[in-house]
């Protein structure tokens, strides 16, 4: 368990946006009409996105009364689940993976640029463009060492490339998510050890 | 070697096209139609038949699973729902069929569900797979738009698939909490009895599924039973997705013949252990949760449920972790029980203290900052945690500390008398290294 409490700091009010509430009752659709809390982890991560990547004390309110649920279960849910934020983050999040797969390939000195590029875990730059954090398995593992960065996946990285990665985001550039080394997915590097008529584009099928 | 005509996932690393027209193709969505007329019991005892066992880390037979749910509706709704929380560390299958095949999940679940008498069904994918979410939710829509689900569709079941996400915890992965989560509350895990299958989702009945095990229905359907049966070993079946990771040339994920020698496992697909055969140190064979084993037993081992077992360890979900003689083995197993101590819901005393101990001590340990006694006092902990929490989550916390203790002991010893060797003549450490722990703890 870790602890998770919500920022000092809070903004006065909190609305949805129109965009987000008509995305809400398609949302909603998909539950049983008496089983609204449902929709609780999809819709709060919704506003997490509207609000710049975390959840201002009042946004929970304002879930609440949408889906009809005392506040409690809300700031319940809001604290369990980590990737809720309950403070700013920077415009790019980097989640570091630091469990065991990606720490055997690598995590550690992944880590150590994080810190000496962005500072430490939980801090958000001074420009506010990163912060990160070391999170728990993300569930790529054959292509360890890898980050998350805001939504999609950045694997197969060395020193050199996660911090040419970095960079280019300083920069403003562009940059592709996937393995870094040219790999196609988690096929394994320099091509396939089966399935070789399928493992060309439009090959045999 | 599996021959590459009984491979299911034929698109597994996305050369191809992913989509409704490619995994057409590639031979789903065929005469499923003619498999759906056959009736729910003749999909239920094919699949028993096939001897397929869950591919979510238990090993339950599927086709028993799903013969637990009632024959009839007793007024409220049957679901199913489809584990795909995929979060055990060193695990990333499930991944790639969602975003390089996700039809074949898609036409599984239509199956399934009309095997249980379910009409609606509910994916339940990890919060972090955000692209994964985004390319399964454009193949269902495709499959609506194809009329292939959806109410009124050609096959004549009305069925609903839904999309729906977590936010980051683990412990969704277990089936009750994962309904908890589904809910809208804490994932926090069901007390069992009542089981899923008399009262789940909504209190309805409910049976839960690993993606594998869902998207490996359809070519068993329409291959046959016997096809899936004649792979792999005796009571442990089939084909299997392998997840390799850590010390080898190339780790990657590949689908073979259940109960492949481990040997042979890394060095047909992975390039063999990173420095050679001999440079192996230990393997944990089934993702984080199940112990660790030397590489003195590594070389032949059949890669299935059943002998894993008998080596007191387990196939999981066919998770691979590779170490090579350059790991610390504890300072790799202290990180797996950080890892439990962050993901421990908090609901059972023995788990959510217990994991914290456990890391606290095992940090300890892998600076030699310990004492020999302590060892059989962690594994003694490590055993009033086990069997003692209301899910399985307490277990999977203490047998990789067991496997450690269990096969490198003397590695823990070793450390502790090195550490005590710098010890000056009154007994303390020199300043130096009371000052470099003091610099960990203050980390």
């Amino acid at each position: 368990m870790s602890v998770r409490r919500l920022d000092k700091n809070q903004p006065e009010s909190f609305q949805f946006t129109p965009e987000t509430e008509a995305w809400t009752v398609e949302l909603l659709k998909k539950y049983p009409d008496d089983k609204k809390a449902s929709a609780v982890i999809p819709l709060l991560w919704r506003v997490q996105e509207d609000c710049g990547g975390w959840l201002p004390e009042p946004a929970l309110r304002a879930v609440a009364k949408r889906l009809e649920m005392a506040q409690i279960r809300v700031l319940e849910v809001a604290t369990f689940y980590t990737m809720f934020n309950l403070s700013p983050v920077g415009k790019y999040y980097v989640q570091l993976c630091g469990t065991t797969p990606c720490m055997l390939r690598g995590a550690e000195d992944l880590a150590a640029v994080c810190k000496e590029v962005i500072g430490p875990q939980n801090t958000v730059t001074e420009d506010g463009l990163f912060s990160w954090v070391e999170v728990e398995c993300l569930g790529a593992c054959a292509n360890a060492p890898m980050v998350q960065i805001n939504k999609y996946y950045y694997e197969d990285l060395t020193v050199e490339s996660f911090r040419k990665l970095l960079q280019d985001l300083k920069d403003g550039k562009e940059i592709t998510p996937g393995p870094q080394n040219g790999r196609q997915g988690s096929c394994p590097e320099g091509g396939p050890t089966t399935l070789h008529a399928y493992c060309k584009p439009g090959g045999a099928a | 070697m599996l021959k590459d005509e009984d491979r299911i996932f034929k698109n597994l690393y996305g050369f191809q096209d992913w989509g409704l027209k490619g995994a057409v193709a590639r031979g789903a969505w065929d005469g499923t139609k003619k498999l759906m007329e056959h009736g729910p019991d003749w999909i239920i005892d094919q699949v028993k038949e096939s001897g397929l066992r869950g591919r979510g880390g238990a090993g339950f037979p599927t086709g028993l699973k799903w013969s637990f749910m009632p024959k009839e509706s007793d007024g409220r709704p049957h679901y199913l729902v489809i584990n795909a929380d995929e979060s055990e560390p060193g695990t990333c299958k499930d991944r790639e069929i969602m975003r390089h095949d996700p039809h074949l999940l898609i036409e599984g679940a239509l199956l399934a569900a009309y095997a249980m008498r379910a009409h609606t069904a509910y994916i339940y994918i990890r919060g972090e797979f955000i692209f994964e979410r985004e390319q399964l939710q454009r193949a269902i829509d495709q499959a609506y738009e194809a009329k292939l689900i959806g109410p009124g569709n050609i096959h004549g079941w009305d069925f609903d698939l839904y999309l729906h996400h977590g936010a980051g915890a683990y412990i969704c992965g277990e089936e009750t909490a994962l309904l908890e989560s589904l809910e809208g509350r804490k994932g926090q895990p069901r007390l069992k009895p009542p089981f899923p299958a008399n009262v789940g989702l909504y209190g309805a009945p409910t049976t839960v599924n690993n993606v594998e095990s869902i998207a490996v229905v359809p070519d068993i359907l329409r291959r046959g039973a016997a096809w899936f049966a004649g792979l792999g070993r005796p009571n442990n079946t089939g084909t299997k997705l392998f997840s390799i990771s850590g010390h080898v040339e190339r780790p990657c994920n590949v689908e073979e013949e259940m109960g492949i020698p481990f040997r042979e496992l890394v060095e047909k697909h992975c390039g063999g252990i990173r420095g050679g055969w001999d440079n192996l140190q230990a393997i944990i064979p089934g993702g984080s949760s199940v112990p660790c084993l030397p590489a003195s037993v590594c070389a032949d081992l059949p890669m299935d449920f059943d002998t894993l077992v008998k080596h007191k360890s387990g196939l999981g979900t066919a998770a691979v972790i590779v170490m090579d003689k350059s790991t610390d083995m504890i300072r790799a197993i202290a990180r797996l029980a950080y890892f439990y101590k962050h993901e421990s819901c908090g609901q059972c005393t023995p788990c959510r203290e217990g994991t914290g101990w456990m890391w606290r001590v095992l940090t300890r340990m892998a600076e030699g900052r310990a004492e020999k006694r302590e060892i059989d006092m962690l594994l003694d902990v490590s055993k009033q945690v086990e069997g003692h929490t209301i899910c399985a989550l307490g277990d999977a916390a203490a047998w990789p500390i067991q496997g450690l203790i269990r096969h490198f002991r003397h590695v823990i010893e070793a450390r502790i008398d090195e550490y005590t060797a710098r010890a000056d003549k009154e007994g303390a450490v020199s300043s130096k290294m009371a000052e470099k722990a003091m610099e960990a703890a203050a980390q």
